[in-house]
């Protein structure tokens, strides 16, 4: 019984604002919390908006590019990391790799801009690519690590001892054995890119401004019911991407 | 097994290029001092030059940034109410958290997935809006204070104070909370538990005795993980908390974006890593604890 309510009041908690926030999206009111009855009138006012239009733009390419420049570099780092034993300074890299998983931020930002400025690099959309694709690349070697730790190695060995290069035996064994957690690295990577307001905030400039970065600055100025609006939406496509990779997941998840 | 090694390089050098260098630029600047210039500080590391440039650089850089900032009162407080938010945080989200995660370990084995499906998707919801959605609960008309008028009890005071960032911080990292707790409730022995009660614990004193031993690698894991990234925060005080409230992530943002002062920012940003490394080590030994 205990249990039970705990575990309500928990859920209770994690979705009530969520829902709060849905449901206000569809208020006619400009005042956001008061309700006038049910409209869709701010969904219009969004597809209007092309300031709007063109930060969601920016932040997919972003997410597109940076997600998958981290999967590719954390697949290399995971399978180094799980199958090279011990090398040089792999103490650093590993320090390298988790430090930012629990980095403030800001602190990854500023350090990143710092680098941008001593390059003499221009700050804009391929800054804040190559700064999304460092930090997320953390996440995606964590996730397929974990699974490739549990992969076994020896039908990779098999393929070996049937002529396969070591090359080949990866493409044609290990990764296909490994690609639910690549999937997932991917989807984790570009879920991160599209949520970040900090580093994006540090390493973005003129002409790349990302929807949270858009976000952020109406937020600044009050709540606004087209901010709502685009929540809702961003939060029924994450909803509807989560839920499916779960259940495409799940049946590998029960076996031994 | 040398060949596995190459694989490694190109990641290395990426992490080394776009993390160690990046870090270590902090420690360089927060040595260097603000000028009207771009970029807005100096010393410059002028290679061109070659041994004097790097000699004129070294003796260009000073302590100066790391005194002003020991003797500029608000810096250490905003450094002591960080360590204050992340705490209190840390200690409120082991409470409501171990609770949530030991309940949802004791469903069956269908329900449990599901119920993790429901922790984990707030997560990948926007930080941003999450918190977000906060501001419309709590400000002075907002849900909240509709919610107690109905109840006929008195409005509550809360956007732009602590408490509202308290609200939010243990707000956004409950899942983070939840996680690694449930993840080591769920792989309990229940005959241990059983085996406790034959021996005649009552229910209480086995879990006091058995569970909850049991479960601390995982409240360490979600502690750490909540803790660390708490104490640099910045969306959550910064939309819910008031121009008072102070924390090193609002301070560095704010000496970088609006006073332009990047040797200070590089500093507060220097001294909050110091702080943070002890338990980034501890987190990362039990990360790899875990996964070996």
């Amino acid at each position: 019984m205990f249990n039970r309510a705990s575990v309500a009041l928990g859920l209770a908690f994690l979705y009530g604002p969520i829902v709060l926030l849905v449901i206000y999206s569809f208020n006619a009111s400009r005042l956001v919390t008061v309700w006038a009855g049910f409209s869709t009138r701010w969904y219009g006012a969004l597809a209007q908006d092309q300031q709007m239009l063109d930060a969601i733009w920016v932040t997919l390419r972003v997410g597109l590019i940076s997600a998958s420049l981290a999967t590719v570099l954390g697949t290399l780092a995971a399978v180094g990391l799980v199958r090279s034993g011990r090398f040089p300074g792999r103490t650093l890299f590993g320090g390298m790799i988790y430090a930012p998983l629990v980095l403030p931020e800001v602190i990854l930002g500023l350090s990143l801009l710092l680098l941008y400025v001593a390059l003499d690099l221009p700050r804009g959309f391929w800054t804040l690519t190559l700064s999304h694709a460092t930090v997320t690349l953390c996440y995606a070697t964590v996730v397929i690590q974990a699974r490739l730790a549990s992969f076994d190695i020896s039908l990779e060995e098999a393929a070996r001892d049937l002529g396969c290069t070591p090359l080949g035996a990866f493409l044609a064994v290990t990764l296909p054995g490994i690609a639910p957690a690549v999937a997932a690295a991917w989807m984790l990577a570009f879920t991160l890119s599209l949520d970040d307001l900090v580093i994006a905030s540090f390493t973005s400039g003129p002409g790349a401004t990302t929807l949270p970065m858009r976000l952020y600055s109406q937020v600044r100025l009050g709540v606004n019911p087209e901010i709502n609006a685009v929540s809702t939406l961003l939060i029924a496509l994450v909803a509807v991407g989560v839920t499916a990779a779960w259940l495409i997941q799940r049946p590998r998840r029960t076996g031994p | 097994m040398r060949r596995t090694w190459a694989v490694i390089l190109a990641p290395y050098l990426w992490l080394v290029l776009f993390f160690a260098v990046p870090m270590a630029l902090i420690a360089k600047l927060s040595l260097s001092h603000t000028v009207l210039a771009m970029p807005p500080y100096a010393p410059r590391l002028d290679l061109s030059h070659g041994l004097d440039g790097i000699s004129a650089f070294l003796g260009g850089l000073s302590g100066a940034t790391y005194a002003r900032l020991t003797q500029d009162r608000l810096y250490i407080s905003a450094y002591l109410s960080s360590l204050g938010f992340a705490g209190v945080a840390t200690a409120i989200l082991l409470l409501i958290g171990y609770p949530i995660a030991y309940g949802m370990s004791r469903f069956g084995a269908g329900a449990r997935q599901a119920l993790l499906l429901g922790v984990i998707l707030p997560f990948w919801t926007s930080f941003l809006i999450r918190i977000y959605a906060w501001i419309a609960i709590l400000k002075p008309a907002g849900l909240l204070n509709q919610g107690l008028a109905l109840l006929h009890l008195p409005p509550l005071q809360l956007l732009n104070t602590d408490a509202a960032v308290i609200i939010g911080l243990v707000y956004a990292y409950l899942p983070f909370m939840i996680l690694p707790l449930y993840a080591v409730l769920e792989k309990q022995d229940e005959s241990l538990i059983e085996a406790a009660q034959d021996l005649g614990c009552t229910p209480l004193t086995a879990f006091w005795r058995v569970t909850f031993p049991l479960s601390l690698p995982g409240l360490a894991a979600g502690a750490l993980l909540c803790f660390i990234p708490m104490v640099g925060e910045f969306v959550i005080p910064d939309l819910l908390g008031g121009s008072k409230t102070l924390m090193l992530g609002r301070t560095i943002w704010t000496e970088f974006f609006a006073d332009r002062d990047w040797p200070a920012a590089s500093a507060v940003a220097l001294a909050l890593l110091a702080t943070l490394i002890v338990p980034i080590a501890l987190f990362q030994r039990q990360q790899a604890k875990v996964l070996s």
